[in-house]
């Protein structure tokens, strides 16, 4: 009961921090304009085949179980909200966002992650002036691709070593966190360094990430195990059919 | 002890953003403008325009609010499908074990 007060107290005051701090922001995402075209397009081609592969997984799981659509639909919705929630970290003075593919990655599995990052992507590079058209594909790929398989990756390992369940949600989110902004940072030292060498330009991007993104992945690591363990709780036979666990862990 | 410790720990987080001024939208920047354009700009690559700009004003504010709610709109109306749980055929009252222990008593 006790508990139960204080993640209430918690929830609520986060909720008017929030509320109180967070403005309309562009946040994370390369803008438009920053990579030159060859850049652009070379991520575009690179972004291309995970997005087919994933259209065709989502025929596949939508022509052999209508019961994963909500799941697609809440993870869709999930992933948008978050990738466009600018969260302001006080340690740092600026605002970013988590991403979400952490956990999309977990329970859909890489490939319909990306694709649900995608379509994220595309209506905020349309609409709330967030990313840009043209830095779409690099946009996909670090959020996209190497999010969703950081999270994917990492939960998958770390279950097979025996670590329980919310150890392994709140890792693989905070690596695939991690692991967005390291691939924003490569993108943006190879498009932007010109003549110069790429690996000082790398680093200095990195490293001027840490402040807002070190707090940033442990509250996506967070999140990601909160809602593992929830739907744990509510729905374990939904884990077992994503393959997320084996039929004998549901007890866990 | 411990509710008291969170509350403290809530209140030096929330207590900047409810008392005082409002700090203002350039104190508190997204990484894209502190990072990623700053450092663009220093190699010679700026930003253009989207195709189409919705920061005019409170527009931006607007169409964020519009695709929060539209976006948690689809979100609970998944989970509640999800959650859902799946009613059993109900089952007619002659069959319940108390009527059939009557019947057997009559």
């Amino acid at each position: 009961m006790r508990n139960r007060k204080s993640i209430g107290l918690i929830s609520a005051g986060a909720a008017v921090w929030l509320v109180m701090y967070a403005t309309p922001a562009h946040a994370m995402h390369i803008p438009e304009g920053i990579l030159p075209f060859s850049w652009a397009a070379f991520w575009f081609a690179v972004a291309l085949p995970f997005i087919a592969l994933g259209l065709r997984k989502l025929n596949t799981v939508s022509a052999d179980d209508l019961s994963f659509k909500p799941l697609i639909g809440l993870m869709a919705a999930v992933v948008f909200i978050i990738s466009c929630m600018p969260v302001p970290v006080p340690t740092a003075g600026t605002c970013s966002h988590p991403c979400g593919t952490g956990i999309s990655g977990i329970l859909l599995g890489p490939f319909l992650s990306i694709l649900v990052a995608s379509v994220a992507l595309l209506i905020q590079a349309l609409f709330l002036a967030h990313g840009g058209l043209s830095t779409l594909g690099a946009n996909i790929v670090s959020m996209g691709i190497m999010g969703s398989f950081a999270g994917y990756f990492t939960f998958r390992l770390l279950r097979a070593f025996g670590v329980n369940l919310s150890v392994s949600g709140f890792t693989a989110g905070l690596l695939a966190d991690w692991a967005t902004y390291l691939g924003t940072s490569l993108e943006l030292a190879a498009g932007i360094r010109g003549d110069s060498p790429f690996f000082p330009i790398f680093t200095k991007i990195l490293i001027a990430f840490i402040p807002t993104q070190l707090p940033l992945g442990i509250l996506e690591g967070a999140m990601t195990a909160g809602m593992v363990m929830l739907l744990h709780r509510k729905r374990p036979d939904l884990l077992v059919k994503m393959k997320v666990l084996k039929p004998g862990e549901t007890a866990e | 002890m411990r509710l008291f410790f969170l509350v403290y720990i809530l209140l030096i987080f929330a207590l900047p953003a409810l008392g005082g001024e409002k700090p203002e939208a350039k104190k508190w920047p997204g990484v894209d403008e502190a990072v990623v354009e700053k450092i663009a700009k220093e190699h010679g690559r700026e930003t253009r325009e989207p195709l189409i700009n919705t920061d005019k004003g409170d527009i931006l504010l607007f169409v964020f609010l519009l695709a929060g709610t539209v976006g948690g709109f689809v979100a609970g109306y998944s989970w509640r499908a999800l959650m859902e749980k799946r009613k059993e055929p109900e089952t007619s009252s002659f069959n319940t074990a108390d009527n059939d222990a009557g019947r057997i008593k009559d």
